[in-house]
C-alpha cells in the first residue's frame, strides 16, 4: 500500500480549569465535543485510540487507562489503543504516532485525546509527582522539584545574553490573557494588563505570577484520518498534516548542550526537521501555538522556531509580531497561560486551535490563514515536538 | 552504603554508583571518566553513555568553577518545604561537566555575581543526611 496522506478532521476538549471530575469524566467530554464536531462519523469507524497523560498512574490513580477510556466513550478499537506519556508534550506524540500509523495503513480512524486530574484531596501529591519528571536521583534531591526554579534561570540567562527585559516577559502574559478571554473551554477568561502582570506576587523571580502556566485539569480530543476518508466524513477544507519532528536532549538539565540555558539548540534541530518535511520555512508560517508554559519560553521559542533572529525574541513580543496584525499571530485561544496545561492535553488543545485556524472557524481567527505550527517542550526543556499542518498536503 | 542518606529527600536507594556516596562521606566530590572515549560525566555513570564502554574511572571534581545561573526556591517541592528558601546554582567546571546544587548557606543572594568562582564540596545535612553544595572559591 502507498503512504497515505493524513488529515485532521475534528476537535473537542472538556473543560479546563479546577474540575470536580475524573480523568475519565473529562475524556468523556471531550470526546463528545470532539465527536460531534464530526458528525458524518460513526463511532464504530474508530479504530484506534491513543491517550496522552503522565500523572493518570499517579494522580488518578489508573494505569492502562486507555481501554477504560475506550469503554467509556463507547468505542472498541481494532488496530490500536494505547498511552502516550512524554509529558508536556504526549498529545503531540500521540497525533505524530497516530498520523504515521494511519500513513503506513495499520489504523484508518484514530482518536488522539489526553489530558490530566490533578487536583486531588492530597494537593501536595502534584508536587511530589513533579520530581519524577526530572533527573530526581540528583537533582530532585537537592530540591530542584517544580518547573519555575529551571524556567527563572532560563530567563536570567535570556536577560543577561540578549537584554530582554521584564516587561517583554509581561507582553506574552498580556497577549495571550486576551486572547484567551474570548476561549470558553480554557481556565482564564480575565484579561491581565502589564501594570498587573509587572505587579503580580513573585513566583521565582523574575517570573511572576502571571509569568506561569497553572495546575489544570482537563482533557482535549481530535480525530485523524485518510486523505480520501477525510472527504466522505467533511465538507470543511481539509487539512493535512504536512511535517513532524521531535528532538530529545540526553540530559535533564545538567549536561546542556547549548551556547546556555536560553540557547534551545534542539528546538532548532526539531524545526529545521519539520520545516524540510513540511517543504515550508518559518516565513510561510500563518498562525503558531507554541508552548507558553512561562512567558520566557514564548520569546525563546520566537527565535529558534525562526520566527525571528537569536536573542531578539523580547522586542518580537514586545512590538505585537506574535500578535493578530503581527508577522505571526502566536497561541490564538490563549496558550497555556490562559487555557491551562493538563500536561497530556496540551499539544491536543493546539492542534485543535490550529484546525479551526485553518478550517476558518477559529474564535479568534487569523484572515486567510493556510499553514500552522504547533510546539511543545516537555520537561525540564528535554524535547521538543513540532507539528506543521496545511491546506495542502 | 548507598543513596539512603542522599539529599533532603533521597529518591534513589541504590545505584550502581554507590561509591559516590562513600566518597562524598571521605570528603570528595566525584566524578566518572570513561576510559575508553574519554567523556566525563557528573552525575557519575557507571556506564558511559556515549560508548556504552563500562570502563570507567572516579575523579574528585577539585578545579574552580563559574557560576552559570541561579534561582532562589521559595516553594520547595514535597519534603523540601522547610528547607525553603534556598539558592540553586547552575556550576560548569574545568573537567568537562556542570553540576546543579545549593549554595552554601552562607553566600547571600546580594554578593552573587554571574561568572564567580566556586567550588563544589560535601554538606552534612540535618538528621546524618549529606549532599554536596557549592562554596566560595
Amino acid at each position: 500500500m502507498p503512504e497515505r496522506n493524513v488529515c485532521i478532521i475534528g476537535g473537542g476538549m472538556s473543560l479546563w480549569g479546577v474540575r470536580e471530575a475524573s480523568i475519565i469524566d473529562m475524556a468523556q467530554e471531550a470526546a463528545k465535543d470532539c465527536f460531534d464536531d464530526v458528525p458524518a462519523l460513526k463511532k464504530e469507524d474508530v479504530d484506534g485510540l491513543l491517550f496522552a497523560s503522565s500523572y493518570c498512574g499517579r494522580s488518578a490513580f489508573q494505569v492502562n487507562i486507555a481501554p477504560v477510556i475506550a469503554e467509556r466513550i463507547g468505542i472498541k478499537p481494532t488496530s490500536m489503543c494505547t498511552r502516550v506519556d512524554t509529558l508536556c508534550a504526549g498529545g503531540s506524540s500521540g497525533i505524530i504516532l497516530a498520523a504515521g500509523l494511519i500513513k503506513a495503513g495499520l489504523a484508518d480512524v484514530m482518536m488522539v485525546a489526553g489530558g490530566e486530574k490533578l487536583y486531588t484531596p492530597q494537593r501536595w501529591e502534584t508536587y511530589y509527582s513533579e520530581m519524577a519528571s526530572i533527573d530526581h536521583d540528583w537533582d530532585g534531591a537537592q530540591g530542584m522539584g517544580l518547573p519555575p526554579p529551571f524556567f527563572s534561570m532560563t530567563a536570567q540567562e535570556h536577560m543577561k545574553h540578549y537584554g530582554t527585559t521584564k516587561e517583554q516577559l509581561a507582553a506574552v502574559a498580556v497577549k495571550n490573557r486576551r486572547n484567551g478571554s474570548t476561549n470558553p473551554k480554557g481556565q482564564f477568561q480575565k484579561e491581565v494588563t502589564l501594570e498587573e502582570v509587572m505587579a503580580a506576587r513573585p513566583i521565582v523571580p523574575p517570573l511572576g505570577l502571571f509569568d506561569c502556566t497553572p495546575i489544570t485539569d482537563g482533557c482535549a480530543a481530535v480525530l485523524l484520518t485518510c486523505e480520501e476518508k477525510a472527504k466522505e466524513l467533511s465538507d470543511r477544507p481539509l487539512v493535512y498534516i504536512r511535517g513532524t519532528a521531535q528532538a530529545t536532549l540526553h540530559s535533564m538539565s545538567m549536561n546542556w548542550p547549548g551556547e546556555h540555558l536560553a540557547d534551545w539548540v534542539h528546538l532548532r534541530t526539531a524545526a529545521k526537521k519539520a520545516y524540510e518535511r513540511a517543504r515550508v520555512g518559518p516565513d510561510d508560517i500563518d498562525v503558531a501555538q507554541t508552548h507558553d508554559c512561562f512567558t520566557i519560553s514564548e520569546i525563546i521559542e520566537m527565535e529558534d522556531l525562526g520566527f525571528c533572529r537569536k536573542g531578539e525574541g523580547g522586542p518580537f513580543v514586545e512590538s505585537g509580531q506574535g500578535d493578530f496584525g503581527g508577522k505571526v499571530p502566536v497561541n490564538t485561544d490563549g496558550g497555556l497561560l490562559a487555557c491551562g496545561h493538563p500536561f497530556g492535553g496540551t499539544g491536543i488543545r493546539q492542534a485543535r486551535e490550529i484546525l479551526n485556524q485553518l478550517q476558518g472557524r477559529a474564535i479568534r481567527q487569523v484572515e486567510g490563514a493556510e499553514i500552522g505550527l504547533t510546539h511543545n517542550l516537555s520537561g525540564l526543556n528535554v524535547e521538543h515536538t513540532i507539528l506543521i499542518y496545511g491546506r495542502e498536503p | 552504603m548507598g543513596f539512603e542518606n542522599f539529599g533532603t529527600v533521597s529518591f534513589t536507594a541504590e545505584a550502581k554508583v554507590a561509591d559516590f556516596i562513600t566518597q562524598l562521606e571521605a570528603g570528595k566530590v566525584m566524578a566518572t571518566r570513561c576510559r575508553k572515549c574519554g567523556g566525563s560525566y557528573f552525575p557519575p555513570k557507571a556506564d558511559c553513555p556515549k560508548c556504552l564502554s563500562s570502563d570507567v574511572e572516579w575523579f574528585e571534581v577539585k578545579s574552580q568553577g563559574k557560576l552559570l545561573s541561579y534561582t532562589v526556591v521559595n516553594y520547595g517541592p514535597s519534603g523540601f518545604e522547610n528547607d525553603a528558601p534556598y539558592i540553586l546554582a547552575l556550576v560548569k567546571f574545568d573537567e568537562g561537566i556542570q553540576i546543579l546544587a545549593r549554595l552554601s548557606r552562607d553566600i547571600e543572594e546580594k554578593d552573587i555575581k554571574m561568572g564567580m568562582n566556586l567550588t563544589v564540596n560535601p554538606a552534612k545535612l540535618p538528621d546524618n543526611r549529606i549532599a554536596y553544595e557549592f562554596r566560595r572559591a
